[in-house]
Protein backbone atom coordinates (compact mmCIF):
# COMPACT_ATOMS: atom_id res chain seq x y z
CA UNK A 1 0.00 0.00 0.00
CA UNK A 2 1.15 3.45 -0.93
CA UNK A 3 1.52 5.76 2.72
CA UNK A 4 2.66 9.17 2.01
CA UNK A 5 3.64 11.06 5.59
CA UNK A 6 5.21 14.37 6.30
CA UNK A 7 8.56 13.10 7.89
CA UNK A 8 10.79 15.89 9.52
CA UNK A 9 9.13 18.67 7.11
CA UNK A 10 9.42 16.63 4.23
CA UNK A 11 7.07 14.76 2.52
CA UNK A 12 7.87 11.17 1.52
CA UNK A 13 5.99 8.35 -0.06
CA UNK A 14 6.57 4.75 -0.49
CA UNK A 15 4.96 1.62 -0.73
CA UNK A 16 4.99 -1.27 1.83
CA UNK A 17 3.17 -4.38 2.99
CA UNK A 18 0.14 -3.25 4.63
CA UNK A 19 1.03 -5.17 7.75
CA UNK A 20 3.93 -3.15 7.91
CA UNK A 21 5.24 -0.88 11.18
CA UNK A 22 6.02 2.77 11.22
CA UNK A 23 9.51 1.82 12.01
CA UNK A 24 10.10 -0.55 9.16
CA UNK A 25 8.73 1.73 6.72
CA UNK A 26 11.21 4.60 8.04
CA UNK A 27 14.49 2.10 8.51
CA UNK A 28 13.59 -0.49 5.64
CA UNK A 29 11.79 1.69 3.27
CA UNK A 30 13.10 5.30 3.09
CA UNK A 31 16.54 4.35 4.70
CA UNK A 32 16.01 6.72 7.78
CA UNK A 33 17.95 4.25 10.16
CA UNK A 34 18.56 6.00 13.12
CA UNK A 35 15.51 4.26 14.90
CA UNK A 36 16.21 1.27 15.88
CA UNK A 37 14.86 -1.76 15.76
CA UNK A 38 16.11 -3.97 19.04
CA UNK A 39 12.47 -5.59 20.16
CA UNK A 40 9.90 -5.09 18.10
CA UNK A 41 7.19 -5.39 20.73
CA UNK A 42 7.16 -1.93 22.83
CA UNK A 43 9.78 -3.01 25.70
CA UNK A 44 12.57 -1.01 24.92
CA UNK A 45 11.97 2.11 23.34
CA UNK A 46 14.81 2.31 20.77
CA UNK A 47 12.67 3.16 17.88
CA UNK A 48 10.55 6.23 19.70
CA UNK A 49 9.98 8.85 17.72
CA UNK A 50 6.94 11.77 17.46
CA UNK A 51 3.51 10.84 15.80
CA UNK A 52 1.83 14.46 15.38
CA UNK A 53 3.85 15.64 18.23
CA UNK A 54 3.26 12.50 20.91
CA UNK A 55 6.15 10.17 21.93
CA UNK A 56 5.56 6.62 20.40
CA UNK A 57 7.41 3.18 20.10
CA UNK A 58 7.61 3.24 15.98
CA UNK A 59 7.84 -0.63 16.12
CA UNK A 60 4.00 -0.54 17.59
CA UNK A 61 2.44 1.84 14.81
CA UNK A 62 1.31 0.79 12.06
CA UNK A 63 3.16 2.39 8.86
CA UNK A 64 -0.57 3.02 7.78
CA UNK A 65 -1.59 4.89 10.84
CA UNK A 66 0.76 7.53 9.81
CA UNK A 67 -0.31 7.95 6.50
CA UNK A 68 -1.27 11.45 6.29
CA UNK A 69 0.77 12.19 9.45
CA UNK A 70 3.40 14.38 10.61
CA UNK A 71 6.57 12.16 11.92
CA UNK A 72 9.44 13.33 14.01
CA UNK A 73 12.59 11.25 14.21
CA UNK A 74 16.15 11.68 15.71
CA UNK A 75 17.43 12.44 12.42
CA UNK A 76 15.53 15.85 13.19
CA UNK A 77 17.52 16.71 16.25
CA UNK A 78 21.12 17.90 14.96
CA UNK A 79 21.30 20.78 12.27
CA UNK A 80 23.90 21.01 9.81
CA UNK A 81 26.89 21.73 11.86
CA UNK A 82 25.16 21.57 15.19
CA UNK A 83 24.09 18.84 17.87
CA UNK A 84 21.26 19.22 19.99
CA UNK A 85 21.87 19.97 23.45
CA UNK A 86 20.58 16.25 24.53
CA UNK A 87 23.65 14.41 21.90
CA UNK A 88 25.80 16.90 23.09
CA UNK A 89 25.37 16.65 26.80
CA UNK A 90 25.32 12.47 26.20
CA UNK A 91 28.56 12.77 24.28
CA UNK A 92 29.74 14.96 27.52
CA UNK A 93 28.85 12.29 30.72
CA UNK A 94 29.77 9.12 28.68
CA UNK A 95 26.36 8.00 27.85
CA UNK A 96 26.88 6.28 25.09
CA UNK A 97 28.24 2.74 24.87
CA UNK A 98 27.42 0.86 22.60
CA UNK A 99 24.95 3.37 21.74
CA UNK A 100 21.76 1.64 20.32
CA UNK A 101 19.74 2.76 22.54
CA UNK A 102 21.01 6.06 22.21
CA UNK A 103 18.95 7.03 19.48
CA UNK A 104 15.53 6.22 21.22
CA UNK A 105 16.66 7.73 24.64
CA UNK A 106 17.76 10.93 22.82
CA UNK A 107 14.57 11.69 21.39
CA UNK A 108 12.52 10.24 25.02
CA UNK A 109 15.11 12.68 27.00
CA UNK A 110 14.14 15.38 23.94
CA UNK A 111 10.62 14.87 24.83
CA UNK A 112 10.46 14.92 28.11
CA UNK A 113 12.27 18.60 28.07
CA UNK A 114 10.45 20.06 25.96
CA UNK A 115 7.50 18.81 28.11
CA UNK A 116 9.27 19.72 31.42
CA UNK A 117 12.56 21.54 31.54
CA UNK A 118 13.30 21.31 35.31
CA UNK A 119 12.43 17.26 35.69
CA UNK A 120 13.68 15.85 38.87
CA UNK A 121 15.57 13.03 39.16
CA UNK A 122 12.16 10.59 39.88
CA UNK A 123 10.48 12.16 37.10
CA UNK A 124 13.97 11.89 34.55
CA UNK A 125 13.70 7.90 35.90
CA UNK A 126 9.50 7.41 35.55
CA UNK A 127 10.06 9.42 31.43
CA UNK A 128 12.79 7.11 30.57
CA UNK A 129 10.77 3.91 31.99
CA UNK A 130 10.38 2.65 28.58
CA UNK A 131 13.80 3.03 27.16
CA UNK A 132 16.19 0.12 28.09
CA UNK A 133 19.90 0.21 28.21
CA UNK A 134 21.86 -2.88 28.34
CA UNK A 135 25.39 -0.92 28.95
CA UNK A 136 25.49 1.88 31.35
CA UNK A 137 23.87 1.38 34.09
CA UNK A 138 21.58 4.93 33.60
CA UNK A 139 23.60 6.78 35.92
CA UNK A 140 25.69 8.78 32.91
CA UNK A 141 21.81 9.02 31.25
CA UNK A 142 20.51 10.59 34.19
CA UNK A 143 23.36 13.13 34.19
CA UNK A 144 23.42 13.45 30.56
CA UNK A 145 19.81 14.75 31.11
CA UNK A 146 20.18 16.86 33.86
CA UNK A 147 23.43 18.89 31.94
CA UNK A 148 21.00 18.93 28.89
CA UNK A 149 18.10 20.70 31.06
CA UNK A 150 21.00 22.81 32.16
CA UNK A 151 21.93 24.43 28.89
CA UNK A 152 18.49 24.67 27.57
CA UNK A 153 17.30 26.74 29.84
CA UNK A 154 19.25 29.30 29.22
CA UNK B 1 -3.69 -8.16 3.70
CA UNK B 2 -5.03 -4.50 3.35
CA UNK B 3 -5.68 -1.87 5.66
CA UNK B 4 -9.46 0.02 5.74
CA UNK B 5 -9.06 4.03 6.90
CA UNK B 6 -12.46 5.20 7.69
CA UNK B 7 -13.13 8.91 8.25
CA UNK B 8 -16.05 8.49 10.99
CA UNK B 9 -17.87 6.14 13.44
CA UNK B 10 -20.35 5.55 11.05
CA UNK B 11 -18.05 4.55 7.52
CA UNK B 12 -15.95 2.31 10.84
CA UNK B 13 -19.03 0.60 11.43
CA UNK B 14 -20.08 0.01 7.86
CA UNK B 15 -17.57 -1.44 7.09
CA UNK B 16 -17.63 -3.60 10.24
CA UNK B 17 -20.85 -4.55 8.74
CA UNK B 18 -19.61 -5.48 5.26
CA UNK B 19 -16.66 -7.15 6.53
CA UNK B 20 -16.54 -8.25 9.56
CA UNK B 21 -13.47 -10.17 9.73
CA UNK B 22 -11.49 -6.86 9.66
CA UNK B 23 -9.82 -6.34 13.07
CA UNK B 24 -9.44 -2.41 14.32
CA UNK B 25 -6.38 -1.31 15.58
CA UNK B 26 -6.15 1.87 18.26
CA UNK B 27 -2.77 2.07 19.93
CA UNK B 28 -1.89 -0.85 18.59
CA UNK B 29 -0.05 -1.75 22.00
CA UNK B 30 -1.23 -5.70 21.76
CA UNK B 31 -2.37 -5.98 17.75
CA UNK B 32 1.12 -4.68 16.24
CA UNK B 33 2.77 -6.96 19.10
CA UNK B 34 0.86 -9.91 17.08
CA UNK B 35 1.64 -8.81 13.81
CA UNK B 36 5.56 -8.19 14.33
CA UNK B 37 5.81 -11.92 15.70
CA UNK B 38 3.90 -13.66 12.61
CA UNK B 39 0.92 -14.51 15.40
CA UNK B 40 -1.73 -13.32 13.71
CA UNK B 41 -2.11 -12.47 9.54
CA UNK B 42 -5.85 -10.91 9.64
CA UNK B 43 -7.10 -10.04 5.82
CA UNK B 44 -8.05 -6.52 6.93
CA UNK B 45 -6.73 -4.18 9.45
CA UNK B 46 -9.38 -1.35 10.48
CA UNK B 47 -7.48 1.66 11.76
CA UNK B 48 -9.91 3.38 14.62
CA UNK B 49 -7.46 5.47 16.47
CA UNK B 50 -8.46 8.86 15.41
CA UNK B 51 -12.18 8.17 14.62
CA UNK B 52 -13.73 11.72 16.36
CA UNK B 53 -16.45 9.70 17.59
CA UNK B 54 -14.22 7.35 20.26
CA UNK B 55 -11.72 10.15 21.58
CA UNK B 56 -14.25 11.98 23.69
CA UNK B 57 -15.87 11.62 26.95
CA UNK B 58 -19.37 13.22 28.43
CA UNK B 59 -20.86 13.69 31.72
CA UNK B 60 -24.37 13.14 31.90
CA UNK B 61 -27.33 12.54 34.91
CA UNK B 62 -24.62 11.01 36.88
CA UNK B 63 -23.25 8.70 34.52
CA UNK B 64 -20.01 9.59 32.61
CA UNK B 65 -18.70 7.96 29.20
CA UNK B 66 -15.04 7.26 28.41
CA UNK B 67 -14.64 6.86 24.62
CA UNK B 68 -12.70 3.72 23.74
CA UNK B 69 -9.95 5.60 21.77
CA UNK B 70 -9.24 8.10 24.80
CA UNK B 71 -4.70 7.04 25.43
CA UNK B 72 -4.26 6.71 29.33
CA UNK B 73 -1.81 9.94 29.15
CA UNK B 74 -5.21 11.91 28.14
CA UNK B 75 -6.38 10.07 31.52
CA UNK B 76 -3.71 10.80 33.67
CA UNK B 77 -3.99 14.84 32.36
CA UNK B 78 -7.20 15.16 32.02
CA UNK B 79 -9.57 12.96 34.39
CA UNK B 80 -7.68 13.83 37.85
CA UNK B 81 -11.59 12.90 39.09
CA UNK B 82 -11.43 9.65 38.84
CA UNK B 83 -8.20 9.01 40.96
CA UNK B 84 -8.66 4.58 40.34
CA UNK B 85 -8.72 4.68 36.98
CA UNK B 86 -5.63 7.57 36.82
CA UNK B 87 -3.43 5.43 39.26
CA UNK B 88 -4.26 2.95 36.90
CA UNK B 89 -3.36 4.54 33.63
CA UNK B 90 -0.68 5.55 35.35
CA UNK B 91 0.83 2.16 35.65
CA UNK B 92 0.70 1.14 31.64
CA UNK B 93 3.78 0.21 30.04
CA UNK B 94 5.69 3.35 29.52
CA UNK B 95 5.36 7.35 28.39
CA UNK B 96 5.44 5.89 24.68
CA UNK B 97 2.86 3.32 25.63
CA UNK B 98 0.66 5.64 27.62
CA UNK B 99 0.43 7.68 24.81
CA UNK B 100 -0.96 5.57 22.43
CA UNK B 101 -2.80 2.46 24.59
CA UNK B 102 -6.36 2.93 25.18
CA UNK B 103 -8.81 1.93 27.41
CA UNK B 104 -10.69 0.43 24.40
CA UNK B 105 -7.97 -1.73 23.33
CA UNK B 106 -7.79 -3.35 27.17
CA UNK B 107 -11.47 -4.24 26.74
CA UNK B 108 -10.60 -5.57 23.45
CA UNK B 109 -7.61 -7.77 24.49
CA UNK B 110 -9.49 -9.17 28.02
CA UNK B 111 -6.31 -9.96 29.72
CA UNK B 112 -6.75 -10.64 33.26
CA UNK B 113 -3.91 -8.54 33.73
CA UNK B 114 -5.13 -5.48 31.59
CA UNK B 115 -5.01 -2.86 34.21
CA UNK B 116 -7.87 -0.77 33.57
CA UNK B 117 -10.07 -3.38 33.91
CA UNK B 118 -10.51 -3.96 37.47
CA UNK B 119 -11.41 -0.41 37.78
CA UNK B 120 -14.17 -0.48 34.93
CA UNK B 121 -15.25 -3.69 37.36
CA UNK B 122 -15.01 -2.05 40.28
CA UNK B 123 -16.96 0.79 38.77
CA UNK B 124 -19.95 -1.21 37.97
CA UNK B 125 -19.42 0.34 34.68
CA UNK B 126 -21.05 -0.91 31.35
CA UNK B 127 -19.03 -1.80 28.04
CA UNK B 128 -21.24 0.12 25.17
CA UNK B 129 -21.38 -1.62 22.25
CA UNK B 130 -22.44 -0.60 18.60
CA UNK B 131 -22.99 -1.42 15.18
CA UNK B 132 -24.30 -0.07 11.80
CA UNK B 133 -27.58 1.13 11.35
CA UNK B 134 -27.11 3.17 15.19
CA UNK B 135 -27.14 -0.59 17.04
CA UNK B 136 -26.39 -0.26 20.58
CA UNK B 137 -25.62 -2.84 22.84
CA UNK B 138 -24.67 -1.70 26.98
CA UNK B 139 -23.25 -4.65 28.51
CA UNK B 140 -22.25 -4.50 32.67
CA UNK B 141 -18.24 -5.60 32.26
CA UNK B 142 -18.53 -9.28 33.92
CA UNK B 143 -20.80 -9.96 30.95
CA UNK B 144 -18.56 -8.48 28.33
CA UNK B 145 -15.05 -10.32 29.57
CA UNK B 146 -16.21 -13.80 29.89
CA UNK B 147 -12.48 -15.52 30.18
CA UNK B 148 -8.83 -14.23 29.28
CA UNK B 149 -8.75 -12.87 26.35
CA UNK B 150 -12.18 -14.06 25.58
CA UNK B 151 -15.56 -10.92 25.68
CA UNK B 152 -18.56 -10.88 24.23
CA UNK B 153 -17.70 -8.38 21.17
CA UNK B 154 -19.50 -9.58 18.46
CA UNK B 155 -17.53 -9.40 14.90
CA UNK B 156 -19.45 -6.91 13.55
CA UNK B 157 -19.46 -4.52 16.41
CA UNK B 158 -17.37 -1.89 17.90
CA UNK B 159 -16.49 -0.88 21.16
CA UNK B 160 -17.52 2.65 21.69
CA UNK B 161 -16.24 3.47 25.20
CA UNK B 162 -17.83 2.40 28.52
CA UNK B 163 -20.07 4.20 31.32
CA UNK B 164 -20.52 4.33 35.14
CA UNK B 165 -22.68 5.71 37.49
CA UNK B 166 -20.31 8.51 39.23
CA UNK B 167 -19.88 7.64 43.18
CA UNK B 168 -18.76 9.84 45.73
CA UNK B 169 -16.01 8.45 47.94
CA UNK B 170 -12.35 7.69 47.89
CA UNK B 171 -10.65 4.91 45.97
CA UNK B 172 -7.90 3.37 44.92
CA UNK B 173 -5.65 1.23 42.17
CA UNK B 174 -2.73 -0.89 42.81
CA UNK B 175 -0.89 -2.89 41.73
CA UNK B 176 1.86 -6.10 42.34
CA UNK B 177 4.99 -6.66 40.03
CA UNK B 178 8.94 -6.62 39.76
CA UNK B 179 9.12 -3.39 38.81
CA UNK B 180 7.51 0.50 39.02
CA UNK B 181 7.29 0.48 35.38
CA UNK B 182 6.62 -1.77 32.52
CA UNK B 183 5.06 -4.30 34.35
CA UNK B 184 2.27 -6.71 33.62
CA UNK B 185 0.33 -6.86 37.22
CA UNK B 186 0.70 -10.63 39.07
CA UNK B 187 -1.86 -9.58 41.12
CA UNK B 188 -3.80 -6.16 41.52
CA UNK B 189 -6.84 -4.31 43.03
CA UNK B 190 -9.18 -1.46 42.94
CA UNK B 191 -11.17 -0.53 45.39
CA UNK B 192 -13.95 2.16 45.52
CA UNK B 193 -15.85 2.95 48.55
CA UNK B 194 -19.55 4.74 47.54
CA UNK B 195 -20.35 6.96 50.62
CA UNK B 196 -24.12 7.39 49.33
CA UNK B 197 -25.09 3.95 48.95
CA UNK B 198 -22.89 3.15 51.92
CA UNK B 199 -20.93 0.13 49.86
CA UNK B 200 -17.52 -0.97 49.43
CA UNK B 201 -16.28 -2.63 46.19
CA UNK B 202 -12.87 -4.33 44.88
CA UNK B 203 -11.72 -6.19 41.50
CA UNK B 204 -8.75 -8.10 41.82
CA UNK B 205 -6.38 -8.86 38.66
CA UNK B 206 -4.20 -11.12 37.37
CA UNK B 207 -5.75 -14.06 40.02
CA UNK B 208 -8.21 -15.43 38.11
CA UNK B 209 -9.16 -16.12 34.66
CA UNK B 210 -11.42 -12.93 34.43
CA UNK B 211 -11.52 -9.49 36.98
CA UNK B 212 -13.18 -10.80 40.10
CA UNK B 213 -15.27 -8.96 42.21
CA UNK B 214 -15.43 -10.45 46.23
CA UNK B 215 -18.84 -9.62 47.09
CA UNK B 216 -18.43 -11.52 50.30
CA UNK B 217 -15.29 -9.13 51.50
CA UNK B 218 -17.36 -6.08 50.39
CA UNK B 219 -20.32 -6.56 52.21
CA UNK B 220 -18.31 -7.71 55.53
CA UNK B 221 -16.39 -4.43 55.10
CA UNK B 222 -19.41 -2.10 54.74
CA UNK B 223 -21.12 -3.74 57.39
CA UNK B 224 -18.30 -3.47 59.96
CA UNK B 225 -18.53 -0.01 59.14
CA UNK B 226 -21.80 0.30 59.67
CA UNK B 227 -21.79 -1.55 63.38
CA UNK B 228 -18.69 1.06 63.87
CA UNK B 229 -20.20 3.75 62.37
CA UNK B 230 -17.81 5.10 60.72
CA UNK B 231 -20.14 5.72 57.62
CA UNK B 232 -20.98 8.20 60.05
CA UNK B 233 -18.64 9.64 61.67
CA UNK B 234 -15.06 9.00 59.64
CA UNK B 235 -13.22 9.55 62.86
CA UNK B 236 -14.85 6.69 64.49
CA UNK B 237 -12.43 3.37 64.90
CA UNK B 238 -12.81 0.59 62.94
CA UNK B 239 -11.46 -2.40 64.63
CA UNK B 240 -7.99 -3.74 63.16
CA UNK B 241 -9.36 -7.53 63.34
CA UNK B 242 -11.96 -5.73 60.81
CA UNK B 243 -9.31 -4.35 58.59
CA UNK B 244 -7.46 -7.79 58.85
CA UNK B 245 -10.14 -9.93 57.63
CA UNK B 246 -11.35 -8.10 55.05
CA UNK B 247 -7.64 -8.84 53.62
CA UNK B 248 -8.71 -12.60 54.44
CA UNK B 249 -11.93 -12.38 52.31
CA UNK B 250 -10.54 -10.26 49.48
CA UNK B 251 -7.82 -13.37 48.98
CA UNK B 252 -10.23 -15.95 49.67
CA UNK B 253 -12.30 -14.70 46.21
CA UNK B 254 -9.22 -14.92 44.42
CA UNK B 255 -8.57 -17.74 41.73
CA UNK B 256 -5.12 -17.54 41.40
CA UNK B 257 -2.51 -20.05 39.32
CA UNK B 258 1.13 -20.61 39.23
CA UNK B 259 2.86 -18.87 36.23
CA UNK B 260 6.41 -17.75 35.12
CA UNK B 261 5.43 -14.62 36.79
CA UNK B 262 4.27 -16.34 40.77
CA UNK B 263 2.87 -19.01 42.62
CA UNK B 264 -0.88 -19.12 43.02
CA UNK B 265 0.27 -18.68 46.96
CA UNK B 266 2.05 -15.63 46.35
CA UNK B 267 -0.84 -14.07 44.35
CA UNK B 268 -3.26 -14.76 47.05
CA UNK B 269 -1.10 -13.24 50.05
CA UNK B 270 -0.69 -9.73 47.69
CA UNK B 271 -4.41 -9.85 47.33
CA UNK B 272 -5.14 -10.04 51.34
CA UNK B 273 -1.94 -6.97 51.67
CA UNK B 274 -3.56 -5.35 48.65
CA UNK B 275 -7.02 -5.31 50.40
CA UNK B 276 -5.94 -4.01 53.86
CA UNK B 277 -3.49 -1.21 52.69
CA UNK B 278 -6.34 -0.25 50.20
CA UNK B 279 -9.07 -0.09 52.86
CA UNK B 280 -6.89 1.52 55.27
CA UNK B 281 -6.12 4.56 52.90
CA UNK B 282 -9.90 4.93 51.67
CA UNK B 283 -10.35 5.44 55.57
CA UNK B 284 -7.63 8.05 55.68
CA UNK B 285 -8.92 9.56 52.46
CA UNK B 286 -12.45 10.14 54.74
CA UNK B 287 -11.04 11.52 57.24
CA UNK B 288 -8.90 14.52 55.32
CA UNK B 289 -12.31 15.01 53.67
CA UNK B 290 -14.56 14.31 55.92
CA UNK B 291 -16.76 11.98 54.11
CA UNK B 292 -17.12 14.31 51.66
C1 LIG C 1 5.62 -2.65 26.40
C2 LIG C 1 4.18 -2.82 26.75
C3 LIG C 1 3.77 -2.63 28.06
C4 LIG C 1 2.44 -2.79 28.42
N1 LIG C 1 2.09 -2.58 29.71
C5 LIG C 1 0.79 -2.74 30.07
C6 LIG C 1 0.41 -2.52 31.43
O1 LIG C 1 1.22 -2.17 32.29
N2 LIG C 1 -0.91 -2.69 31.74
C7 LIG C 1 -1.84 -3.06 30.80
O2 LIG C 1 -3.01 -3.18 31.12
N3 LIG C 1 -1.49 -3.27 29.53
C8 LIG C 1 -0.20 -3.13 29.14
N4 LIG C 1 0.15 -3.35 27.84
C9 LIG C 1 -0.87 -3.81 26.90
C10 LIG C 1 -1.58 -2.71 26.12
O3 LIG C 1 -0.83 -1.51 26.11
C11 LIG C 1 -2.97 -2.40 26.68
O4 LIG C 1 -3.76 -3.56 26.68
C12 LIG C 1 -3.69 -1.29 25.91
O5 LIG C 1 -4.82 -0.88 26.64
C13 LIG C 1 -4.11 -1.70 24.51
O6 LIG C 1 -4.73 -0.60 23.88
P1 LIG C 1 -4.47 -0.27 22.33
O7 LIG C 1 -5.35 0.87 21.97
O8 LIG C 1 -3.04 -0.10 22.05
O9 LIG C 1 -5.00 -1.63 21.68
P2 LIG C 1 -4.79 -2.26 20.22
O10 LIG C 1 -3.51 -3.01 20.18
O11 LIG C 1 -5.03 -1.24 19.17
O12 LIG C 1 -6.02 -3.27 20.23
C14 LIG C 1 -6.07 -4.35 21.14
C15 LIG C 1 -7.24 -5.25 20.80
O13 LIG C 1 -8.47 -4.57 21.00
C16 LIG C 1 -9.20 -4.46 19.79
N5 LIG C 1 -9.81 -3.13 19.81
C17 LIG C 1 -9.19 -1.95 20.09
N6 LIG C 1 -10.07 -0.94 20.10
C18 LIG C 1 -11.27 -1.48 19.78
C19 LIG C 1 -12.59 -0.95 19.63
N7 LIG C 1 -12.86 0.35 19.80
N8 LIG C 1 -13.59 -1.79 19.28
C20 LIG C 1 -13.35 -3.13 19.13
N9 LIG C 1 -12.14 -3.69 19.28
C21 LIG C 1 -11.11 -2.88 19.61
C22 LIG C 1 -8.20 -4.69 18.68
O14 LIG C 1 -8.80 -5.22 17.54
C23 LIG C 1 -7.24 -5.66 19.34
O15 LIG C 1 -7.77 -6.96 19.27
C24 LIG C 1 1.49 -3.17 27.45
C25 LIG C 1 1.88 -3.34 26.13
C26 LIG C 1 3.21 -3.17 25.77
C27 LIG C 1 3.63 -3.35 24.34
S1 LIG D 1 11.93 -1.82 18.92
FE1 LIG D 1 10.19 -0.66 19.40
S2 LIG D 1 10.26 -0.66 21.56
FE2 LIG D 1 11.84 -2.04 21.07
S1 LIG E 1 24.68 2.01 25.33
FE1 LIG E 1 24.45 -0.09 24.82
S2 LIG E 1 22.36 -0.40 25.17
FE2 LIG E 1 22.64 1.55 25.93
Amino acid sequence: MLIKARINDEWREADVWPGASLLFFLRETLGLVGSKNACEQGECGSCSVWLDGELVCSCLVLAAQAHGHEVRTVEALATDDRLHPVQEAFIQTGAVQCGFCTPGLIVAVADLLEHDPRPSETIIREALAGNLCRCTGYAKIIDAVKIAAGRMQK
Amino acid sequence: MHVLLPRTLEEALEMKASAPPAVPIAGGTDLMVELNFDRTRPQAIMEISRLPELNVWRRENGTFSLGAGVPYSRIVRDLTEFRPLVEASRTVGSPQIRNRGTVGGNLGTSSPAGDALPVLAAYDAEVVLAKAGGKIRRLPFAQFMTGPKKNALAPDELILGTRWKVVRGPGSFSKIGTRNAMVIALASLCLVLDEDGRSVRVALGSVGPTILRAPDAESFAARAMETAGVWRDPFGPLPTRVIEEFGERVAAAAKPIDDVRGTAAYRRHACAVLAQRALRWALDDRKLTGAR
